[in-house]
């Protein structure tokens, strides 16, 4: 591996991005979390409600930030490292980016600002107007962005004039085949991670005391983790069709992608399903491999005897490397199991009635926690890693894409992202793990006239800073 | 138009033209609001006291995340209708870039990270105040670099890494830090009360001062670059038409000087952006119709006809809609911000 332009530039691209989307796949699922949590205040006047949108708004706005500002980074790199690539899909992929930032980050910008700063300002109905606002501008940001991402795997709708790809079909080019099922698959996975984030903090915030503590300082955290888990144990199964019909695809467009995920080598049919090996890519095959006969076949074709792609079947220098793209996929799929595991033991507990008693059970859902964005992260490896030696699949190639920059550039510019990510990373961790030992507020902190009544300033309560420093009274500005 | 572009006809001499004047809207609003809340930053150091700093910073809270998207809007403006221009910029400005990215990165998570720290709480002051200052810096970079041209071979950037450094671009990033640390003052002005309001004022003018020095060094400077930027200026009859401008930047500059010494609130403010439109304009009619200076023109860098189309439409039906509630939440956050801001002020923390 030669550290040139071309392969610093892909590190570089590969961890701006995969830090970038740790955060939107938070942020995307919170926003609408907090529009269910304001929803629900609104239509109970049950302050639990209130103080928990209260609590994960902090949460939400920490990740938010750090989602703008690694954000606007990406929207630069298409052209600081990859000018050749945006020479070439540019008239394509232009608009759709542009579509983006003017159907999207507008909306989810201004009201932000109301979101977290304005209840007092605008009335309860215009405040959940913005949180719902908010919530969906990150899924039409979501819509574009992988409308783009999609295009890449699956181009369609351009024909390609004096060395670009030029627009001939816009409806074909945003609706591309890999898109419907790829858009489904993230924003769920999205809510899932967020399900996940929200079940696992609460459950640490429950087993940080008693279970028999003052049922104010439980009931809020006891609430989130309930909403959070009905939500995973009905959507983590539908992921998992979705998931496998998009896979459907795969196989369709992108046949040597699926060779590599399955470490298939031979077209064959009654393929096994791989469940481990060590695909050897010099010798072409595979070592110490572990599977169950023609299932493979079954879950891609929905056939015993289905034809799955080898990887022999085109150049060596057409492959993806093979090991990333086959373990991703499989942490991804072990990972999505297991969220299937602890929907269903939630389903059981519920049934038992030992739901928040159960500490192994809480103690799970805890280390659950990072699951979600750990399956995103490898399904992302797994999709753009596949895709490899192509940035757009069959047609530019990654190292036809680079920018004329020098490697001593690229160098300097991934060392500074590596220490100032690393940095950001820490303190937005340390306040955000802060944020989570006070937790949501008790209920017993709310006086009494409150109680189902409209709230009259229900974000004027100000909090302490999360060092230990009490805080004061907010004076809304006049 | 002015002799360029003859050879192009119909849509795709006009679209281009439609959408030179788009995002050079866009790239004006960028200027104008994230200006001014960068300005806020570079006179956060200043600032006497916990409180102020306070205050400052809750004057441009709620707003400063919209105010960046602009700067998305103008890298991926860029990229959707003059790919060509977005190729051969960002790979020649691949260091001021990175760097100022890098900046806004630090600025950006002060906003969240200040209010939820106490004893590390001067870490973010500080990023806050050098980022914003940074993030100025590189801007004025490129603002300079780019009037003084790219080396290109029509499709791609064809020059080295420190292309971009030269005394010019670093007397442009300077001048950059005085134009928005006026245009952050006159927020303040706006924005604050009492004796905060009494030492924005006194910031706004000195800040005045120099931006009007280094907008008369860039102006003289110019004609030595070699881009023959001056005859565009001196010939007859241009002269005839442009000499208004640095006529009313004169008058402007008076103006706001005497506003701020006569106590007034709004109006220094807005007086301050159009000392920075007048500029923009000045810029503008040096470079039109180069997007790449000094050889590619808007029409040599656009995309396709029916790119350039399809991304019309969107903007013709989005953008009315963007402004109003843009206004919107800037009327909502409206009025002097309240003295007693402690804890943060923040509504929500």
């Amino acid at each position: 591996m030669e550290l040139d332009a071309l392969m610093l530039s892909r590190i570089q691209f590969a961890f701006t991005v995969a830090f970038h989307i740790i955060f939107p796949a938070f942020t995307i699922g919170l926003a609408s979390w907090l529009a269910a949590l304001e929803f629900n205040w609104l239509r109970t006047g049950n302050p639990l409600y209130r103080n928990l949108f209260r609590f994960w708004v902090k949460v939400f706005a920490v990740s938010f930030g750090l989602g703008v500002v690694s954000g606007i980074v990406m929207s630069y790199q298409f052209g600081t490292n990859w000018s050749r690539f945006s020479e070439f899909t540019g008239n394509v992929l232009g608009p759709i980016i542009a579509y983006e930032v003017v159907t999207a980050f507008f909306l989810e910008a201004a009201f932000l600002g109301i979101m977290l700063f304005g209840w007092e300002r605008v009335g309860d109905r215009l405040h959940f107007f913005a949180t719902c606002m908010v919530a969906l501008g990150t899924l039409i940001s979501a819509f574009w962005i992988l409308s783009a991402n999609s295009w890449m795997q699956t181009p369609d709708g351009f024909a390609i004039e004096n060395g670009k790809a030029v627009p001939v079909d816009w409806f074909k080019a945003v609706f591309n085949p890999s898109f419907p099922l790829r858009y489904a698959h993230m924003v769920l996975g999205c809510y899932i991670t967020t399900a996940f984030a929200v079940a696992g903090m609460s459950a640490w915030m429950l087993l940080r005391h008693p279970h028999d503590a003052p049922e104010a300082k439980l009931a809020a955290s006891r609430r989130s983790l309930s909403m959070a888990l009905w939500f995973a144990a009905i959507f983590v199964p539908v992921q998992i069709v979705i998931g496998d019909l998009h896979g459907l695809g795969v196989l369709k467009y992108q046949p040597t992608k699926l060779a590599a995920i399955e470490g298939n080598w031979e077209r064959m049919s009654n393929m096994p399903l791989r469940l481990f090996a060590i695909p050897d890519e010099v010798a072409e095959t595979n070592h110490y491999e572990i599977g169950i006969p023609k299932i493979g076949s079954w879950v891609l074709t929905h056939a015993f005897d289905g034809e799955v792609p080898g990887l022999k079947e085109v150049p060596r220098e057409d492959r993806p490397p093979v090991w990333p793209v086959f373990f991703s996929f499989r942490i991804m799929v072990g990972l999505g199991f297991a969220m299937l595991g602890i929907g269903l033991w939630s389903l059981y507990l519920r049934w038992k009635g030992t739901l928040f008693a159960n500490r192994t059970f809480l103690t799970a859902t805890m280390l659950m926690t990072p699951s979600g964005f750990g399956a995103v992260l490898f399904g992302w490896f797994t999709a753009e890693i596949g895709r490899q030696p192509f940035v757009v699949y069959g047609h530019l190639r990654t190292a036809d894409a680079v920018s004329p920059v020098a490697a001593g550039a690229v160098a300097t510019s991934l060392a500074i992202f590596l220490v100032v990510y690393a940095f950001v990373f820490g303190f937005g961790s340390y306040y955000l793990a802060k944020l989570l030992r006070r937790g949501p507020d008790p209920i017993e902190d709310i006086r009494g006239d409150d109680l189902g009544k409209k709230p009259k300033r229900p974000f004027s309560v100000p909090d302490e800073g999360v060092e230990g420093k009490p805080g004061h009274q907010a004076q809304p500005a006049e | 138009m002015f002799g360029f572009g003859n050879e192009y006809e119909g849509l795709a001499f006009w679209l281009p033209l439609i959408w030179a004047g788009l995002i050079a809207v866009a790239v004006a609003m960028y200027v104008i609001v994230d200006g001014f809340d960068l300005g806020v930053g570079i006179l956060f150091k200043a600032a006497r006291s916990e409180n102020w700093r306070d205050r400052m910073m809750f004057s441009v809270a709620p707003i400063w995340d919209g105010n960046e998207t602009w700067l998305i809007l103008g890298g991926g403006g860029l990229f959707a209708v003059f790919h060509v221009a977005y190729a051969v910029l960002m790979p020649a400005l691949y260091v001021p870039i990175i760097l100022m990215l890098i900046a806004l990165i630090f600025r950006g998570v002060a906003f969240e990270f200040r209010f939820k720290s106490d004893r590390s709480k001067f870490l973010w002051d500080n990023a806050f105040f050098f980022g914003s200052l940074l993030a100025t810096f590189f801007q004025g970079m490129v603002l300079g670099a780019f009037v003084q041209g790219f080396a290109n071979d029509g499709r791609q950037f064809t020059g080295g890494t420190f292309d971009f450094l030269s005394p010019f671009s670093v007397v442009t990033g300077i001048g950059l830090i005085f134009g928005y640390g006026l245009l952050g003052a006159t927020w303040c002005v706006m924005k604050t009360t009492g004796e905060l309001e009494i030492w924005a004022r006194r910031m706004a003018v000195r800040f005045l001062i120099l931006t009007i020095a280094a907008m008369a060094v860039v102006s003289l400077w110019v004609p030595f670059l070699g881009r023959q930027i001056e005859t565009r200026w001196f010939s007859w009859p241009n002269i005839a038409f442009l000499a208004p401008i640095p006529l009313i930047t004169a008058y402007v500059a008076y103006r706001l000087l005497r506003d701020l010494e006569e106590g007034r609130h709004y109006r220094p403010f807005f007086l301050a952006i159009g000392l920075f439109l007048l500029g923009y304009l000045g810029l503008g009619v040096s470079l039109f119709p180069f997007n790449v200076p000094p050889n590619l023109t808007i029409w040599d860098t656009a995309n396709t006809v029916d790119s350039q189309l399809f991304a019309l439409v969107g903007f013709a039906i989005v953008m009315p809609l963007t402004f109003a509630y843009t206004a919107y939440a800037y009327y909502v956050f409206r009025g002097k911000v309240a003295e007693e801001i402690q804890g943060g002020g923040y509504g929500y923390h």
